[in-house]
């Protein structure tokens, strides 16, 4: 065990209907898959009166109707899993490949990011493209993922003045940040690429590509392949 | 499937909202939905329907529709104002509008938001399993967005009650409100500031609105080892989040993590009473135990299984 981890989890009431299991300190890697691993594990078992399980860094909320179940059988019945999940083999992270179309009216940024860190253009894409980013969260924005592993050459402020309108799929960087818009909307993250996958459709069967747990990889894309993939795309 | 509301004016905001859309969260999709759950079941059995079905949540002064089918209606919540062709009708009761009638929600004199169901239920296509309007995502309910004059609602297949339907009392919501709350989750940072935020009477601010209520009052201070910010973390509705000013804002259905930390949590059945809640109001925090909640629970849900049986056809 690292030493994020608390030794047991700690249970939190968050009012009558919510009860906070936390796992560990700070963001934390170990931590979030283990948080990933409860989520899974509790949504398996569809316990009476759970009504959704929504994880985020390194605790995650489940929601319960209090007429059907107390937050003490919930406590005792995530307590229970602890000793499941020790002894299961921790399962691998999927990963999901989402095409980018690095640079031009794409990444408008995709220059300065280089500048800024004193690397070409070309080293940008290839240390952007080549890391694996675990999604430790999907929040803020419907399909939003907070990502972690960007590589710290890549590090890069965000614009002194925000863009009003990032158009949706846009990839771009800020501080130690990278992620995908999976919506328009205002934004002040520097923009090195887009990618033609709707992350995002509410009239998709799966509205989403992903989810927290999984990790993401970015796979450069030419513009002719670009606008081919868009077009498969569902409206 | 037929035309039934023509909007002549949606006042300040008015919305389609149903039971929201819980089942997204972990995806960034908050559960959206009315506000005040308890005016919006008995709105709809007041007509006949499931107390889920989609209906207009209206703000403060108002909604003025054009009646396009005969149909029931019923107006709950903010509901004291209620006129048909400027003639006083009664709020918490079925309703019978004809074509031609004008269905004007007023100016309320108690509460903040109304409720208008009709029979069949308001209806937009779903999205993601409802029929809400979540409009910081512009997702569900019409168009994603407010109601504007000149839109056109549609109502679900119904029938018309055989005998009209009234609730024999209905909530009077005044300017001062009490809200139990379970202290936390956060009520570690806010050791000292914790009797003072039982003790204190905090004011509704102009910042209130369906994504949540900023209060003022005296500043929740946090204590000295405690951090300006937590890693984000699942937000529920009734979640007291205290941000480095110190002054509360109690969150409601519009968000699913933030990084705020919460002193504590409103309880379910009392965030009726947030929602009719008006700027100037006056709000005061009553500790609760998980365990006590648990009670209040059950005895909301028998209360509402009442209702709910005195209001069956």
């Amino acid at each position: 065990m690292r030493e994020a981890f608390y030794d047991r989890p700690r249970f939190r009431a968050c009012g009558d209907r919510a009860l906070l299991a936390e796992y560990g300190t700070g963001i934390d890697l170990a931590v979030n898959r283990k948080v990933h691993a409860v989520a899974a594990a509790l949504r398996e078992r569809s316990l009476a009166g759970i009504e959704a399980v929504i994880p985020a860094y390194r605790n995650l909320a489940v929601i319960y109707d209090p007429i059907v179940v107390s937050f003490e059988n919930l406590t005792a019945a995530l307590t229970a899993l602890e000793s499941d999940l020790e002894t299961a083999e921790p399962a691998e992270p999927r990963t999901v490949d989402i095409p980018v179309c690095y640079g031009g009216r794409f990444g408008p940024d995709l220059a300065f990011v280089a500048e800024h860190n004193q690397l070409t253009v070309e080293e940008v894409v290839r240390i952007h493209s080549q890391a694996l980013y675990p999604i430790y969260a999907v929040g803020f924005a419907p399909g939003f993922c907070y990502l972690g592993g960007l590589d710290p050459r890549l590090h890069t402020p965000r614009l002194p003045t925000p863009r009003t309108r990032v158009p949706a799929g846009s990839v771009g960087i800020a501080e130690a940040q990278t992620g995908v818009y999976p919506s328009d909307s205002p934004g002040g993250w520097r923009l090195v690429g887009r990618t033609p996958l709707r992350l995002f459709n509410p009239s998709r069967a799966d509205p989403f590509l992903y989810q927290a747990g999984d990790q993401i990889r970015f796979v450069p894309v030419s513009e002719p392949d670009f606008h081919r993939l868009r077009a498969a795309e569902e409206p | 499937m037929s035309d039934v509301f023509g909007v002549i004016s949606p006042g300040p905001l008015t919305t389609v909202q149903d039971a929201g859309r819980p089942a997204f969260q972990h995806m960034g999709v908050p559960v959206s939905g009315a506000v005040d759950r308890y005016a919006l079941r008995v709105a709809n059995w007041l007509v006949g329907n499931a107390g889920g079905c989609a209906v207009l949540e209206a703000t403060l002064a108002g909604v003025r529709l054009e009646v396009l089918a005969e149909a029931d209606i019923a107006l709950t919540g903010a509901a004291s104002a209620l006129t048909v062709n400027g003639v006083r009708a009664p709020g918490w009761a079925s309703v019978r509008v004809r074509p031609g009638d004008v269905v004007d929600a007023g100016v309320p004199e108690d509460g903040c938001r109304s409720y208008l169901a009709v029979a069949g239920g308001i209806d937009v296509p779903p999205v993601m399993g409802s029929r809400a309007t979540y409009l910081g995502g512009r997702l569900g309910g019409f168009n994603g967005r407010a109601l504007e004059a000149g839109d056109v609602l549609r109502r679900g297949p119904a029938k018309l009650l055989d005998r009209p339907r009234c609730l024999p009392w209905f909530p009077l919501y005044g300017s001062t409100v009490v809200l139990r709350a379970v202290p936390g989750p956060q009520d570690g940072y806010f050791r000292s500031a914790l009797e003072t935020f039982f003790d204190s009477v905090f004011t509704v601010s102009a910042q209130a609105n369906r994504m949540g209520y900023r209060l003022e009052g005296p500043v929740l201070a946090r204590e000295p080892d405690a951090p300006a910010s937590i890693v984000s973390e699942p937000i529920v509705a009734g979640n007291v989040q205290v941000p480095a000013d110190g002054q509360a804002i109690i969150l409601l259905n519009e968000q699913t993590l933030g990084g705020y930390a919460k002193i504590a949590t409103v309880i379910t059945p009392d965030l009726f009473k947030v929602a009719q809640a008006k700027p100037g109001d006056t709000v005061r925090f009553l500790p609760v135990t998980v365990a006590e909640a648990g009670a209040v629970a059950r005895q909301w849900a028998a209360f509402l299984s009442e209702v709910q049986a005195l209001l069956a056809g």
